[in-house]
């Protein structure tokens, strides 16, 4: 059987990936792509939990979690299509409209 | 809890939610229905909705807790729905407040152009404002992480909802992408709470965590809490995580501004408030290293900061809305001190909870007069604001009351907010950072003095148009500064008793 440890430490790695994702990438798909896998490490971890202290709380926060990010997808898109519209980009970089 | 689940027991504890959600759908059903020629009335179903629904907090409160039971009975009493909300005093004021922040909200958007007359936004604010109720009581890791997401996604659709304005847009986008991404580390930072302890209801961890089943080692569980900070800070707007603030409050259509400013900011106070108090409280030791005292020296420099960052960006502001962004970010500073001053328990707890109160009122009036003068002249500029006083006299008597509301000028409400703020940070012997937090007001009122010199000493051509205002504007207008001159005189003992009363319980 695989050690707990082991999956936390997966987690943590795709963690990182998606923060350095989300703090590098300019393309606002690739940003939000970023931002799905480190919910997605949150998740491994809690499940991974789950199974360490042999309860389902941790799977139930999972679900809540799997339901926000799918929420969150949906407003998203949203989002992106609506700068696309008007910008013709969607480049992170080139929403620099608010300044001051 | 008891071993038997009788559901009317429970009832109580979420009546704004469930009332919220059958307005919810009203509202919806009334933008299927009606023809455009009455939809105004969508606004005032809202509005007057989300009023009335304010007084359900009052009408069924928290229940009587016995004196002289320990702390694991008063949760047994408290708690509701298997431990998922709390029903206490605390969840209660700021129930009261979002619920009036959302009714104000709806109200001002009434004949704002391109909003006011659609129903999803209405739906979205209510929506916004279940989130933001349930977030005041949330008990539980996975409540909590739901409740911030309730109140967050629809706050990235309102900030956006303006969809074919460039502005409103990228102040949505800004927005969303900021907010996901620190409620992304935020979650992280929940998973690693629940996976030390094996417990999701924030009453039951720190047990677990000073217990020797845990272990010595402090290091996970600072790293926890400060993944989870981080996810405060973005939604209180605490520097350095504050400079999504300026952008999103300029972008966003302005009644969104002011809620944003207001429901969103006084729920995270209270969620934030008892979170640290429930999970790290005081004298907290793991392995010899503070953990209470880690989060409360955290809080006092991040109030420094957060005063210091706000108030002196906010002197070169030339847009209102930008002006009011940074002022709410020092505000926010403000409150920080109450949460360093935990130490004065009640009294501090009180302090932030008033703080927050007469904030809503200030902060809501100084939005709406925001919103008249924008739809009126298309303008957000401060200098355009010039002969405002000639223009409508009212709008800018109630701006300057507001404004002197958050500069802390007596008899408006600011001052007894901040004089309770700083009482407690004297009671929990951090003298020093509530003189620096008088110093910083100083420095505020030179901004909020300049805009109101704008109103009334510049002169301007505009003079004879004064601003057109409807009968919903000038009930918010009138409500607001009166509450906000109440709480500034004989309401405030009233108000700061009753969130002083029972806030023991929060302190296991």
């Amino acid at each position: 059987m695989v050690q707990t440890e082991m999956y936390v430490m997966l987690a943590v790695v795709l963690f990182v990936l998606g923060t350095l994702g989300v703090l590098l990438r300019r393309n606002a798909i690739l940003v939000f792509m970023s931002v799905e896998l480190m919910l997605n490490a949150a998740n491994l971890a809690l499940v991974a939990f789950a199974r360490q202290w042999g309860n389902v709380d941790g799977h139930l926060f999972v679900f809540f979690v799997i339901t926000v990010a799918a929420a969150e997808v949906a407003i998203g898109l949203a989002l992106i299509v609506a700068i696309f519209r008007s910008k013709k980009s969607i480049n992170i970089d080139e929403l620099h409209q608010l300044k001051g | 809890m008891g071993n038997e689940f009788d559901f009317l027991t429970h009832l109580p504890a979420i009546m704004p939610e469930i009332g919220l959600a059958i307005l919810a759908i009203v509202v919806l059903g009334l933008d299927l229905f009606l023809p455009e020629s009455r939809r105004r009335s969508i606004a005032l179903v809202a509005g007057i909705g989300l009023a009335a629904l304010a007084l359900t907090p009052l009408l069924w409160g928290p229940p009587a807790v016995p004196t002289g039971i320990g702390p694991e009975e008063q949760n047994q009493v408290l708690l509701f729905w298997g431990g998922m909300v709390r029903h206490d005093v605390l969840a209660q004021v700021f129930k009261v407040m979002v619920l009036l922040a959302g009714a104000f909200t709806s109200l001002m958007s009434i004949d704002v152009n391109g909003i006011g007359r659609k129903g999803e936004f209405y739906l979205t604010i209510i929506v916004a404002t279940l989130g933001a109720s349930l977030m005041s009581a949330a008990a539980d890791l996975i409540m909590i992480f739901v409740a911030l997401e309730t109140t967050t996604i629809p706050l990235y659709i309102l900030a956006g909802f303006k969809r074919n304005d460039g502005r409103s847009a990228e102040s949505g986008m800004k927005y969303f992408l900021f907010g996901s991404f620190m409620s992304a580390v935020m979650l992280y930072g929940l998973s690693l709470l629940y996976g030390f302890t094996g417990q999701t209801n924030i009453y039951a961890l720190a047990d677990f965590l000073t217990s020797p089943a845990f272990g010595e080692n402090p290091v996970p569980v600072l790293g926890a809490m400060v993944l989870i900070l981080v996810g405060f800070g973005f939604k209180i707007s605490a520097v350095p995580f504050h400079f999504w603030t300026p952008d999103v409050y300029e972008g966003a259509p302005t009644p969104v501004t002011a809620y944003v400013s207001v429901a969103s900011k006084a729920a995270s106070f209270a969620l934030l408030l008892r979170f640290l108090v429930a999970v790290f409280p005081a004298d907290m030791m793991i392995g010899g290293a503070e953990i209470h005292g880690f989060w409360v020296q955290l809080a006092a420099v991040t109030a420094v900061i957060t005063m210091t960052l706000g108030n002196v960006v906010a002197l070169a502001q030339r847009n209102i809305k930008r002006l009011l962004a940074y002022s709410s970010i020092a505000q926010a500073g403000y409150t920080l001190i109450g949460l360093a001053a935990i130490g004065a328990q009640e009294q501090s707890v009180a302090a932030v909870a008033f703080y927050m109160f007469m904030y809503t009122f200030t902060n809501l009036l100084a939005f709406a007069v925001v919103v008249l003068f924008s739809e009126a002249t298309g303008s957000e500029t401060i200098a355009d604001l010039a002969g405002l006083s000639r223009r409508s006299p009212w709008l800018a008597l109630t701006m300057t009351i507001a404004l002197l509301s958050l500069g802390g000028v007596p008899p408006a409400a600011g001052f007894f907010g901040k004089f309770f703020l700083f009482q407690a940070a004297v009671a929990a012997d951090l003298t020093w950072l509530a003189i620096y937090g008088v110093l910083m007001s100083i420095i505020a009122l030179y901004y909020y003095l300049v805009v109101v010199k704008v109103m009334y000493v510049d002169r301007s051509e505009d003079e004879s148009k004064p601003i057109p205002m409807s009968r919903p504007y000038a009930w918010v207008l009138g409500v607001t500064s009166i509450a906000v001159l109440i709480l500034g005189t004989v309401g405030a003992q009233v108000v700061f008793d009753w969130a002083l009363a029972n806030a023991s319980t929060l302190f296991a």
